[in-house]
């Protein structure tokens, strides 16, 4: 280490340095660069007074802007629905009994409610609406209560066996393990599978009449106005196989779904609805 | 160890180029005229489509997806017609370039296009070399303040000119054009054509020669594409050299006189050989041989030459014929690639389907049962309506296999599209309960799509997914 020198060939200052006769160069940053480097610390006092940016200990600095990314959402969604509100009044007063499908209000109110059912149903129902065992296949042409498209937004409006809407609806089948032998239950899931062309007069088609006749209909064909489903079609909810059959007529099933006009808004139900009756069983 | 004294960082040599008249420089402002008439002028041609349709001969809509030209209408799909005219672009250079030299950046270059009436501007603002280059060491004076003052705003209106005929390509000219006089057009108009009026003003004005040699790619491509039979501007030094100005047997033709490198746009001197900054713009030649004709001398000491003819006409003989440079395989080959893909496309064009339908087969689920134990496949078809008025297409699906069709929403099997526009549509099969396609894995179909105006269809092969392995 010496003191800094000007160096003979470059006549430039040195650093001071030297290692074995070398010595560095006083090659300082350039201006331009160093000015630079100064307006973006000037820069970033500037930023973090004026946008949210010190962590304290609870929350952040709010900036003096007042900008949040969050009351940019806010905003973006409400000049969205502000975009909308001519359609969400119509969706609201259409009579759903008379719901033109080639209309534009139909096609908005399928692609609204897409989005509805991909964040609410599909949970349950399948994000294709296939459903699964024991939640029902939205897609095929068998309802329990109802496939019009009022039916359809009556169940998603007030749900299914739920206890917090008066109007949900509600049916309970008896576990008829507690009153028929397991006998019994055999001869009538060897009985089941035969509807609808079954003997009547053979024991399986007694025991149906006396205790299943009275909700899913003397032939076996079932009753929507108590969602008792059809048992002579193609369609089982809970598997159609000797066991399932026997499972479900042993404890009985108990579908829950909840009501969904306590926590959509009306125009999303109807939305969620009219986009459930087009995918091809809606009545 | 670099001494401080040596700067590798040389400024720009300002460039103050000669007023010239010549058959070259005749030719330059005619492509000019032209070059700038079909830039300014293209959007207000009207072309009539019908009712729906803009009646803009030529119209990049980029909001409505569509790219209208004259009788074509692009849709975005199509894109592939676009690549083929950049890719004919392209062939199109290497042709110009092996037979002529780079042609192209003499004399059709928007840089070079507008650097040209740029320089034209000032010298009727400013006057001629002599008078720019005494305006430009004096110092600054009222007069000089006046007439740069007089220039630039001439340079700036003309870069408005510029910014201002580009967006009129996106939107319906007329319209745009008295959106923009009232201040009532997008925002985004008026950025372009902020943005396009500084680009123009500087890359016109100020920098010129500078983009060519720093900034364009191009001349460092163009190496590869000419070898010595390319035709290109060059100077005849077996004939000029040595310089000088006497009548001396000893002495070549050359007198020396500048009047090439006085006129040169890119402030080169042709007579130093081949170079990467001449644009073979040959007003070098202009000059050089009105300078020649006063003297008495034989014109074309400064001419398009190829390499190859060099030493036949230092050894005294002909230079090969114009054609033969022209027509040599390579050009041919070019002109042939060329031609192939214009016919392609011009071919891909009046095949162009006029119905179009894509099918989607929903696989989630990939089939459904029905209540009956039939199977139900669910379809997303999508129409294309490019006519201008609404038409209506029929459906249905090849009958071999007893699949019943029907379609979301009606009970018709055919739908009606817009115009102009794609409707989307959910289609369903249903095979019945126990039947073939029911039962095995996958059948294969068909859908024919029919324009029930004209009676033209189409068709699309899917699948349908039975509930078999």
């Amino acid at each position: 280490m010496g003191e800094p020198r000007k160096d003979d060939l470059t006549g430039r200052e040195t650093m001071g340095h030297e290692f074995d006769g070398i010595e560095e160069l006083n090659t300082p940053m350039p201006r331009w660069w160093l000015i630079t480097f100064y307006l973006t610390v000037i820069w970033g006092i500037g930023y973090t007074i004026a946008f949210p940016a010190w962590p304290m200990i609870s929350g952040a600095t709010a900036g003096l802007l007042g900008y949040s990314t969050r009351g940019e959402v806010t905003q973006d969604i409400a000049s969205h629905e502000a975009a909308n509100a001519n359609l969400v009044e119509d969706l609201n007063a259409v009579n759903l009994a008379a719901f033109d499908p080639q209309s534009d209000l139909h096609r908005y109110a399928v692609a609204r409610g897409a989005s509805v059912f991909r964040a609410q149903c599909s949970q349950c129902h399948g994000s294709g609406a296939a459903g699964a065992k024991g939640y029902p296949n939205l897609l095929d042409n068998d309802w329990l209560w109802g496939g019009s498209l009022e039916e359809v937004a009556h169940s998603v409006r007030h749900g299914i066996r739920n206890e917090t809407d008066d109007d949900a609806h509600w049916s309970q089948m008896p576990a008829f393990g507690e009153i028929r032998e397991a006998t019994e239950i055999d001869t009538l899931v060897s009985f089941l599978p035969t509807l609808p062309d079954a003997d009547w007069d053979s024991p399986g088609g007694a025991l149906f009449a006396d205790n299943c006749a009275s909700c899913h209909g003397d032939a076996g064909l079932g009753d929507r106005s108590q969602g008792a489903p059809n048992l002579a079609d193609a369609i089982w909810l809970y598997g159609g196989d000797p066991d399932s059959l026997t499972q479900t007529i042993t404890y009985s099933r108990f579908g829950v779904m909840p009501a969904w006009g306590q926590r959509l808004t009306e125009v999303d139900v109807r939305a969620v609805s009219t986009y459930v009756h087009s995918l091809g069983g809606g009545e | 160890m670099t001494p401080a004294s040596e700067n590798l960082y040389a400024a720009r040599e300002p460039i103050f180029p000669k007023r010239v008249y010549g058959k070259f420089r005749t030719l330059k402002w005619v492509v000019m005229l032209v070059t700038l008439g079909i830039y300014y002028l293209t959007p207000w041609i009207r072309w009539d489509r019908g009712p729906n349709l803009p009646d803009q001969a030529v119209l990049v809509d980029l909001a409505g997806r569509r790219f209208y030209f004259f009788w074509i209408e692009i849709w975005p799909h199509e894109f592939y017609f676009v690549a083929g005219l950049l890719i004919m672009a392209g062939l199109g250079l290497f042709l110009f370039t092996s037979a002529l030299g780079r042609v192209w950046c003499g004399y059709t270059c928007p840089q070079t296009v507008w650097t040209d009436l740029f320089i034209l501007v000032e010298r009727w603002i400013e006057g001629d070399r002599n008078a720019r280059l005494k305006l430009h060491r004096a110092g600054w004076s009222l007069r000089k303040a006046r007439l740069r003052m007089t220039k630039w705003t001439a340079w700036a209106l003309i870069g408005l000119a510029t910014g201002g005929a580009w967006v009129f390509y996106f939107a319906d000219a007329p319209t745009l054009m008295r959106d923009l006089l009232s201040f009532q057009a997008a925002p985004v108009a008026y950025a372009t054509i902020a943005v396009l009026t500084a680009t123009t003003f500087v890359f016109g004005g100020l920098m010129r020669e500078q983009v060519c040699i720093y900034m364009c790619p191009w001349p460092r491509i163009q190496g590869a594409m000419m070898d010595n039979d390319t035709l290109t501007v060059g100077y005849r030094d077996w004939r000029g050299e040595p310089r000088g100005k006497s009548r001396d047997a000893n002495v070549g033709d050359c007198v020396d006189c500048m009047a090439c490198v006085n006129v040169c746009p890119m402030g080169i001197d042709i007579r130093d050989g081949q170079q990467m900054e001449c644009i073979t713009c040959a007003l070098c030649i202009d000059a050089c041989d009105d300078v020649m004709g006063k003297l008495g001398r034989d014109r074309g000491l400064i001419d398009y030459l190829a390499l190859s003819d060099a030493p036949r006409e230092q050894a005294g003989e002909v230079p090969r014929p114009f054609w033969q440079h022209v027509l040599r395989p390579r050009t041919i080959l070019y002109t042939c690639i060329w031609a192939a893909i214009g016919a392609a496309m011009v071919y891909a064009l009046f095949i162009r389907p006029e119905i179009e339908m894509t099918v989607a087969p929903v696989r989630n689920p990939t089939f459904v049962t029905l209540s009956d134990g039939a199977v139900r496949n669910t379809y997303e078809l999508r129409l294309r309506n490019k006519h201008g008025e609404p038409r209506m297409f029929g459906l249905h699906v090849n009958g071999d296999l007893s699949l019943n069709l029907s379609l979301e929403g009606t009970a018709y099997s055919a739908v009606q599209v817009p115009a102009d526009d794609t409707l989307k549509l959910r289609v369903y099969l249903t095979a019945a309960s126990a039947s073939t396609p029911a039962t095995q894995g996958e059948t294969p179909v068909r859908f024919w799509v029919e324009d029930l105006g004209n009676g033209e269809r189409a068709y699309r092969n899917t699948v349908f997914n039975g509930a078999g392995e």
